[in-house]
């Protein structure tokens, strides 16, 4: 138990990629021995979060700072070492990827083509995904997010729908580009400050005026910052995604498998978002607040397109994928709020509260889209195994014919519609309120793109379930018990969540309380 | 009682109803006879409890409660906000205040009514149709009967947690559950699809009425969502007693402004303006008729669109308070209810459909009640809202009695193809259905005003006072504004009215579907004779104590003391602050509105009567009105072709916007052209690279040749060689990469610059 308690931080990070190790090494065609393996391989990390969270709890929570630091030597030479921490923030994305994990592996249960490499790679991405969000080191952190872009490429290529492969290369260009800037930022921060350590850096990178000139590199300060700045907004924008850096998730989402869209929307999507909030606006506070009107703009823009492009949609993955651009951008907008009042001196109490609610909002409305966005992905592929269909002009009916999976394909849209009493409300919320002051035009035209959101779902549960039943999709079956052991836990959580927010957010709210 | 007890009973008053939506959905939705019987369950439970705590507080003294009106109140934390240890939390609570009671006084009774009711609408105990999702025959129960009662629990549910509500975000939690609600129940019979004869009453199908509905409201909710946040951010509460508190108004008028409280109500007045159905966003109510008729009921009166009036009547200092800073927002919110009672009760003139009729009443009425608000009528548009919830409940459930009936007559006919709603093929239903026949009069009298017997005439009366002293005494011309224009609407309403019922119940059957109807089952009848009384009773608690005759005798205008109470010490302080004009005031007796209300409902109902209930219609005679209103006639019976409107001007702009400008020309067209570009751009210096390269070392290098073309012809077979672009883009970006690191590492930049 000491062990457990010691290493705990590294055993979560870790043993999912043990666990592909465990999984690669099985006989190819014990299909079901694998399947089952490695669900009950990625249970092990939910159960050590949950330990995690109730010691954080008891012991950190009010601390403030870093909980559970490891710290090694690593790459000397650079500066970098291999230092990792968690706070109230990496702990929800903790709970969201572990809990996400097991459940869009059950999810590819019946995934039947070279399951024993999916499995792996699915575990291996968990550990990338843990390792980045745990990550207080520059270097390591981008280890991690261009570890986490590998595995998902090949979920896409090989297991995923006839547009596999151009899906799956504009994913991995897309990202790419964008971690080009990043990488080479990154290397002229660490290489001029003699470090990548992240909290090293918040205080000699931060400090660093304007007009000085870079050690080691001999350029202007004021210059390397707008410039890396931008670097790093381009290459989490693009993962969030951000309009008009978007595009690629639409086709990533309808092309990808099942698991695969639920991950990427799911978890994939907040690394971005976890960017924005872990590096960006603590490392360019000035910046920050010099953009933070764009960063709104965008926000906007990514609510307002997104809705209406979703409502554009007659394919249903594809109004899904829509779906997240829109949602993420409310992501966006509280986090214009957080890049606006960080760091800015003699803050005065209502702006702090401010950007304390709307930070609250963007990284609460980061779990709250990762479950919904997961659970709406998961009852498309349900629907999309029965009919092999996901074109909505070919629906209608369904709803007599499969009574089970209406219901839970109406709960689950309000949850995404943001129906008061789900979760996605509460986030969403709390951003309007954290953006009324300071964004006030953004956030009016804002709700433009909150209509669409009622606008496009309604037409998905309106084109699917109702109307008269089409003799075509008589025969299908009602959800199995496979399918409810997915979804059911899902459901659960946006209603706990709807209803008692709370126990989520006093984790991201002690953290994100001492920012301001 | 305790006030423990008593705050343990409002916490519990919408927990009955919540619960039995989860456990009817959950374990006992395949038993029909449980499902309904848990729902009454609920209900029942609702109303005992919230008849309790309200009849606790119409004991109290007026004058203590005008000192302490919140006499329940109880609240937890939850959503912690900064430095929450040190007590900065949102609080979640109840409280009850007298406002508030007279609504649990209403919402659970009638609602309850509405359950026994469904019970008969839904023909329990005839074994279930076969075909979901349309309406079953009169001889067969419907089958998803148990999603009904689950569905309008949750709704009950929810509208009781509005009333409870002690902050505005808990309301918005009710207000939107509730839109859910009626967006599933209007859309009950999802797979319903109509045939319209010629000449018949359009319709359009349920699910498209259900999407109707929730678009239509959620316009209004989004822009009241930034009117919440807006409250929330000025008053640093979202608690009604705290920011609505003559200190708490005070402070956000230093802090943002007076004429900003003007825009922070007009924001929320929104909210009222989709939720009941007033122009412009009044076009989903007519069409929520599409849904099972004590759906409508509860749309109609129990719930939803009063959530609006209440919402408004809650908020109702700091609508004063906008008023005094900026008479416009007055103007606004008085202009949109008086036209849309007009408009609404013109339209209701030249429909056919018998639940269209009370539809556009319901909008006209709630105009009534919006213009209240708009001249600072408190009292009477509270007033109105619950007589008129009575009334309008059983208006609803005896039309629902009648339709019942006729289609019981299609059944026995074999005639499915008539509209058993279009009035035209009604008549002489008084002798085949008495109960409903009188049910419906008495509704049918109150929605008109009939003088001194009916609830409505008392509540109408009292609008008609306050809108007349606004003018007299205040020089207000709002005042006499609204007094016209209501008066104008209340004269169509008693003409429409007559004219329904003469259409309905009189003369000889105009088809054979009347001819073969006949009464509904107790389980139908039962609440049409309890909503009667009150349709009659509610108004008697409202008797002005100067008003001739009855005044002295009566001697106690209870509800006008009771709710009064509500806000009256606050009203009063805010006048000392000089942030509203005057407080409530007691109006004096005045004989030119009594004389209006008198000569507009007498009036309405002898002219309806003179032209339909003298001669009722005999089959195939066409309206009366058709002739001498000439091209007037079409454009009531279509609605003032507001939704041809709006089909032209935003659904079809938006539609084409979302699927050609933004998805087509933007992001496939402009952001995916100009990365296709970049692609390709790649692609071409690396063709003729390759190229170069292939030249310099010829055919030293076939073996590469040979791999790259085969490579590219494989390649090609899969996807429109978009592929070959991104394989050279990631070798490029990959290679300008690690120059990019050698170049740091290697200190480049320093020899650079």
């Amino acid at each position: 138990m000491d062990f457990i308690q010691d290493n705990l931080l590294n055993l979560i990070v870790f043993f999912p990629l043990l666990s592909a190790l465990i999984v690669f090494v099985l006989p190819e065609d014990e299909k079901n021995l694998i399947r089952r393996l490695a669900l009950v391989l990625s249970l092990v990390p939910l159960v050590l979060v949950l330990i995690m969270w109730f010691t954080y709890d008891a012991q950190y929570r009010f601390a403030g700072g870093f909980a559970f630091e490891v710290q090694a030597e690593w790459f000397p030479a650079i500066g970098a070492s291999y230092h990792m921490g968690i706070d109230g923030i990496s702990l929800t994305m903790f709970l969201l990827t572990t809990i996400l994990t097991p459940i869009a592996i059950l999810a590819s249960f019946d995934i039947d083509d070279k399951v024993r490499m999916y499995m792996s790679l699915f575990l291996v991405m968990e550990t990338a995904m843990l390792g980045l969000f745990a990550s207080l080191d520059l270097m390591i952190f981008f280890i991690f997010w261009e570890f986490g872009l590998v595995p998902m490429y090949f979920l896409i290529k090989i297991w995923g729908g006839k547009d596999r492969d151009y899906a799956s290369f504009k994913f991995f260009i897309y990202t790419m580009a964008g971690s080009l800037g990043l990488l080479l930022s990154i290397q002229v921060m660490g290489i001029s400050m003699g470090t990548f350590d992240l909290l090293e850096l918040m205080k000699v990178w931060v400090s660093t005026p304007n007009t000085a000139t870079l050690a080691n590199t001999g350029i202007n300060a004021g210059l390397v910052k707008s410039i890396a700045f931008w670097a790093f907004m381009i290459a989490f924008a693009i993962k969030v995604p951000i309009w008009p850096f978007h595009t690629w998730l639409p086709d990533a989402h309808t092309q990808a498998p099942t698991a695969g869209s639920m991950i990427l929307a799911g978890v994939l999507l907040k690394l971005g978002a976890y960017g924005f909030i872990r590096l960006v606006i603590p490392l360019f506070p000035e910046q920050a607040h010099t953009a933070a009107g764009v960063l709104a703009v965008l926000g906007m823009l990514s609510i307002v397109l997104g809705g209406f492009a979703a409502f554009g949609q007659w394919d249903f993955k594809r109004l899904v994928a829509y779906s997240s651009i829109n949602h993420m951008g409310f992501v966006v907008l509280g986090l214009a709020v957080m890049a606006y009042a960080y760091g800015v001196d003699g803050a005065n109490e209502h702006l702090s509260n401010d950007a304390i609610i709307a930070t609250n909002g963007a990284i609460f409305q980061m779990f709250n889209h990762g479950l919904s966005a997961a659970g709406m992905f998961f009852l498309v592929g349900v629907i999309y195994d029965r009919a092999h269909t996901r074109d909505l002009k070919q629906f209608g009916g369904i709803w007599t014919i499969l009574p089970v999976y209406g219901t839970i394909l109406i709960f689950t849209s309000m949850a995404s519609l943001g129906l008061p009493g789900l979760n996605g409300f509460v986030s969403e919320f709390l951003v309007v309120r954290g953006s009324w002051n300071i964004f006030t035009v953004q956030l009016a035209i804002s709700m433009l793109g909150l209509l669409m959101t009622g606008a496009y779902i309604l037409k998905a549960i309106g084109a699917t379930l109702h109307g008269p039943v089409n003799e075509k999709w008589k025969g299908l079956t009602d959800m199995t018990l496979r399918e409810h052991l997915v979804i059911w836990p899902l459901m659960a959580l946006m209603l706990s969540l709807g209803v008692w927010p709370q126990w989520v957010l006093v984790f991201i709210n002690d953290t994100v309380k001492n920012l301001f | 009682m305790n006030e423990e007890t008593l705050q343990t009973l409002t916490w519990l008053i919408p927990a009955g109803p919540l619960l039995v939506f989860f456990l009817i959905v959950l374990f006992t939705k395949h038993n029909r006879t449980l499902s309904w019987l848990l729902a009454w369950a609920g209900v029942i439970a609702s109303l005992i409890m919230g008849w309790t705590v309200a009849f606790n507080l119409f004991a109290e003294d007026p004058h203590h409660l005008a000192e302490h009106p919140t006499v329940v109140q109880s609240a937890l934390n939850w959503i912690p906000i900064g430095a929450f240890s040190s007590g900065n939390w949102l609080k979640m609570g109840v409280a009850v205040d007298p406002l508030t009671a007279v609504m649990l006084f209403m919402v659970p009774f009638a609602v309850f009514m509405i359950f026994i009711y469904s019970v008969g609408y839904h023909n329990y105990g005839q074994g279930p149709a076969h075909k979901r999702g349309v309406p079953p025959h009169p001889s067969e129960e419907e089958p998803m009967f148990s999603r009904f009662f689950a569905y309008m629990s949750l709704f009950a549910g929810a509208m009781l947690l509005l009333v409870v509500a002690d902050n505005l975000l808990l309301l918005f939690i009710g207000w939107e559950i509730m839109g859910f609600c009626s967006y599933s129940l209007i859309g009950f019979w999802y797979a319903r699809n109509y045939h319209i004869e010629p000449g018949g009453i359009p319709h359009i199908p349920p699910r498209q009425a259900a999407v109707k509905a929730f678009m239509t409201t959620r316009v209004a909710d989004v822009v009241m969502m930034l009117g919440i946040v807006f409250f929330y951010s000025a008053f640093g509460t979202l608690n009604f007693s705290e920011a609505l508190s003559a200190h708490g108004l005070e402070h956000a008028a230093e802090m943002v402004g007076v004429g900003a409280l003007g825009i922070m109500a007009l924001l929320l007045f929104t909210g009222t303006v989709g939720k009941s159905a007033q122009w412009p966003l009044h076009v989903w109510l007519p069409d929520a008729m599409e849904g099972p008729t004590p759906v409508s009921a509860t749309i109609h009166a129990a719930a939803m669109v009063s959530a609006g009036i209440y919402l408004i009547v809650r908020i109702f200092p700091l609508i004063a308070v906008g008023i005094e800073g900026n008479p416009g927002v007055g103007w606004v919110i008085a202009g949109i209810g008086a036209f849309t009672a007009l408009m609404a009760a013109t339209i209701a003139v030249a429909q056919n459909d018998v639940k269209g009729v009370l539809a556009y009443s319901t909008i006209s009425q709630l105009g009534f009640m919006v213009a209240a608000i708009g001249i600072g009528a408190y009292i009477a548009a509270a007033f109105h809202l619950i007589t008129h919830a009575f009334f309008k409940a059983l208006l609803f459930l005896s039309s629902g009695s009648v339709i019942h009936g006729m289609e019981h007559g299609a059944e026995h006919t074999h005639d499915h193809h008539t509209d058993p709603q279009d009035m035209r093929f009604m008549g002489g239903l008084k002798d085949k259905m008495p109960i409903t026949f009188w049910a419906f009069v008495i509704g049918g009298m109150a929605l008109s005003g009939l003088p001194i017997v009916t609830a409505g005439f008392w509540s109408k009366d009292e609008i008609f006072a306050d809108a007349w002293y606004q003018w007299a005494h205040h020089q207000n011309p709002a005042g006499l504004f609204v007094f016209i224009v209501l008066a104008l609407a209340a004269f169509l309403t008693a003409f429409y009215t007559t004219r329904q019922l003469s259409l309905t119940f009189l003369g000889k059957p105009r088809h054979q579907l009347a001819e073969h109807a006949h009464e509904s089952s107790r389980f139908m009848t039962v609440p049409l004779m309890a909503l009667s009384v009150f349709a009659i009773a509610a108004g008697w608690f409202g008797i002005p104590e100067e008003f001739p005759v009855l005044g002295p005798i009566v001697n106690n205008n209870f509800f006008h003391h009771f709710v009064a109470a509500t806000i009256e010490e606050t009203m009063h302080e805010l006048e000392t602050l000089h942030l509203v004009g005057h407080g409530l005031e007691v109006l004096p007796f005045q004989w030119v509105p009594l004389i209006a209300s008198l000569v507009v409902a007498l009036g309405g109902i002898g002219v309806g009567y003179w032209i339909y209930g003298r001669k009722p219609l005999a089959e195939g005679q066409p309206d009366p009105l058709i002739k001498p209103l000439g091209a007037l006639y079409p454009f009531l019976q279509n609605k003032w072709y507001w939704d041809e409107l709006y089909q032209i001007v935003f659904i079809r702009p938006v539609v084409y916007f979302s699927e050609v400008i933004v998805y087509e020309f933007m992001d496939k067209g402009i952001i995916d052209g100009i990365i296709h570009l970049v692609a390709r751009t790649f692609f071409t210096i690396g063709y003729y690279a390759r190229r170069a390269e292939m030249m310099i070392f010829g055919d030293g290098v076939d073996w590469v040749k040979d791999q790259f073309l085969k490579t590219v012809r494989e390649l090609r077979y899969f996807q429109t060689g978009r592929i070959q672009e991104y394989t050279l883009v990631s070798m490029l970006l990959a290679s300008a990469l690690i120059v990019l690191i050698l170049a740091i590492n290697y200190d480049l930049f320093a020899t650079l610059f």
